[in-house]
């Protein structure tokens, strides 16, 4: 128990769809979600299809333990073959989706084919529909999301979109649920598109059952303390968010700025999560309203922010005057770091638009960033832009840039290739701060050593979530290590790498494990679960998750020259704080990671890797 | 000589009047040390998780032992993590 057993596949070019039994055999082996939707993708999807066409497939999934009264207990993950890096994808998310889904009944839900026109699925228990969408093709997430719950009336439906950016397959649109939740990398919201899917409605009014009730509800309650008792999950992010490292992330020398010209950005004080909590110098009021939890968690780390009405943004758009979803680390730093703008408004009306529309804001900021050292080097005119005057630290610009980038309209349809394309168009590959095609997050590794080994090995392209080092390194969770020293950071970045995959297939958030260890989570997965789940259990799914992403991506074509860094990263020396002088170590790192692995220094697992783990 | 002492998040009270944007510019005797200077703002010490002195993490055992240099930053937070 734990998962429902059944599987809802949805043949989209039929128009039809059936009820499958859960692979039992398979969940053993990849417990759920993320673990366990790869292997169904793996096994029915050619790794050199067409991430966008109909013989890709999409799967919402969720783990064992979502839906369940487990902390944060309310994940799901979109896994597909990804537009933007050709490579496996998986973007999770938090939000009440994921647990409406298994209320109805379902583990996981697979899309495949391709609907003749605009659709959307309705999945109330077992009911399940395919709908005429042309009421809100091209429309937004926000729209669609009334709409339905309108023409249903029903508010307790919950509700995942795409935005305009999906619809016109945005290579890095994303797919967004409960108006501002997101599984937000590697482009599943353009597949999502491409399948002519404006929406999956779900209301379930059933519950989740566990193996032994009583011992679940005692690891829980367990689980629970020691979220509230530690000081970062217990007042840390509930109080500040993830917004909180980025004073952290500048004073220690890893702020990627201006396109990962810079470590150090003199802005960050400006769009903090200190800043958010400031009243404003105009209206008095801060921009940070208030934090959110997502379903079953007791951390509450997201963050609800208004715009000043008078801001230039939102001055004459009074549909823009309500409380949404704030920044958090990543889009704060994308946004602004990225492209050298610290207007803490702009900076959240734009993330306002990357929800509505559905859009990454990761790798928008960051090919935005690119984008303005193309303009600032004179690679790019005015008349490439459409007038837009895309210079560094330009908040005006980088609200064009969205409102363009969405629609797929001017300047914002190249934008919308991502950074690795635009640059390759305009002759200059080497400036576009990505890894596999996907721009790289928050962190430069010149000055956080084990982050360039994660971005480089990461199975969706440049990622933190993979294996978030940032953790140790800087944060000293579970214990502090040099963020400078290349020495251990192989083993460091393996067993992160095992261990969130597991995380990630549970239906909880890594976000517990700023407190939890697996020795926290496998009593609650082992009590809602049959198969004598223990830490060692865990950690050998983990690992074999990740080897079978792996396998995939090189049977796509990948090879170990694709687990490389930006050249900027591995010649140009930070300039200031205490990585001044040092280039990201990855030659150090790497061949100790695939000895690790039991991988050939070529990238591939050997034989005796794959029998050791089943794969 | 002149340092300059930065305090984070829930630690950001004990900053001195004049601080802005959780910072501010301080006058201490050359032989202060990391523990002198927060001691003296009643920065609580079980709440001095991450101790930055110029971007570098000094570990407790190390912070009533290393004295500030003229312009050094010290930047602290309580323990906090992000993602």
């Amino acid at each position: 128990m734990g998962w429902t057993g059944k599987v809802l596949r949805i043949d989209l070019s039929n128009g039809t769809s059936k009820s499958e039994p859960l692979n039992m055999e398979w969940a053993d082996k990849y417990l759920g979600q993320r673990g366990l939707a790869s292997k169904y993708l793996v096994e029915e999807v050619d790794p050199k299809a067409d991430p966008l066409g109909p013989e890709n497939k999409l799967i919402m999934a969720t783990g064992p333990l979502t839906g369940t009264c487990a902390s944060t207990g309310g994940r799901y993950s979109v896994i597909t073959k990804g537009p933007l890096t050709g490579a496996i994808a998986c973007s999770n998310s938090g939000g009440y989706f994921g647990a409406e889904l298994k209320f109805a009944g379902w583990d996981m839900v697979i899309f495949e084919g391709q609907s003749p026109k605009p659709v959307y699925v309705t999945i109330f228990d077992d009911d399940v529909q395919l709908r005429d969408a042309s009421d809100i093709w091209g429309k937004s997430v926000w729209d669609a999301d009334k709409y339905i719950k309108s023409t249903h009336q029903d508010q307790m439906i919950h509700v995942a979109a795409i935005g305009v950016a999906g619809e016109n397959e945005v290579l890095y649109s994303c797919v967004v649920n409960d108006l501002h939740r997101a599984a937000g990398r590697s482009g599943v919201g353009a597949v999502m598109g491409n399948k002519n899917i404006k929406a999956v409605a779900v209301r379930g009014t059933g519950g989740v059952k566990v193996k032994d009730f009583k011992a679940f509800m005692d690891a829980t309650n367990a689980g629970k303390k020691v979220l509230k008792d530690n000081a970062v999950t217990g007042e840390g992010l509930p109080a500040y968010g993830t917004q909180v490292l980025m004073n952290v992330i500048n004073e220690a020398g890893a702020m990627p700025t201006r396109n990962g010209a810079d470590v150090q950005f003199e802005g960050a004080g400006d769009i903090s999560a200190e800043a958010m909590a400031e009243p404003r110098r105009t209206d008095g009021k801060p921009n940070l309203l208030t934090n959110q939890a997502c379903f079953g968690c007791t951390i509450a780390c997201g963050r609800i922010s208004k715009v000043d009405e008078t801001h230039f943004t939102i001055q004459n758009k009074p549909e823009y005057w309500h409380a949404s979803g704030g920044l958090e680390y990543e889009a704060a730093w994308a946004l602004g770091s990225a492209t050298g703008t610290n207007d803490l408004e702009a900076l959240t009306y734009v993330n306002f638009i990357c929800n509505e529309q559905g859009i990454d804001p990761i790798s928008f900021g960051a090919t935005v960033g690119a984008a303005m050292e193309l303009y600032e080097t004179g690679v790019i005119d005015d008349k490439v832009t459409g007038g837009i005057e895309l210079k560094f630290g330009s908040a005006e610009a980088l609200v064009q840039c969205v409102e363009l980038t969405g629609k797929a309209e001017g300047f914002g349809k190249e934008l919308g290739m991502g950074s690795k394309r635009l640059t390759e168009k305009y002759g200059k590959p080497e400036l576009s701060m990505t890894v596999k095609g996907q721009e790289f997050p928050a962190y430069d590794p010149r000055g956080i050593q084990g982050m360039g080994l994660t971005y480089a090995t990461s199975n969706r392209g440049a990622c933190h979530l993979r294996s978030y080092t940032v953790a140790s390194e800087i944060l000293g969770i579970p214990e502090k290590t040099d963020p400078l020293e290349t020495d251990g950071k192989a083993g460091l970045v393996k067993a992160f790498q095992d261990a969130t995959a597991a995380v990630d297939s549970s239906g909880l958030c890594v976000f517990t494990t700023f407190a939890w260890t697996l020795e926290d989570i496998a009593p609650q997965v082992d009590a809602a679960c049959e198969g004598n789940w223990s830490v060692d259990k865990l950690l050998e799914a983990g690992e074999r998750i990740w080897n079978m992403e792996r396998i995939f991506n090189n049977q796509a074509g990948f090879t170990a020259a694709d687990d490389n860094l930006p050249q900027r990263l591995l010649k140009d020396a930070a300039k200031t704080g205490p990585a001044e002088g040092l280039v990201a170590g990855l030659d150090k790192m790497l061949p100790e990671y695939y000895e690790l692995r039991g991988w050939t220094q070529e990238g591939v697992p050997t034989n005796e890797t794959l029998e050791r783990l089943a794969v | 000589m002149q340092v300059t002492l930065k305090l984070f998040a829930s630690l950001s009270p004990c900053l001195p009047p004049g601080a802005v944007r959780n910072k501010v510019d301080l006058e201490v005797d050359s032989n202060t040390t990391i523990l002198g200077l927060l001691d003296s703002h009643h920065v609580p010490r079980e709440k001095c998780h991450l101790v930055l002195l110029n971007g570098v993490f000094h570990a407790p055992e190390e912070r009533d032992k290393v004295a500030l240099k003229e312009g050094d930053v010290l930047a602290v937070w309580p323990p906090v993590a992000g993602g």
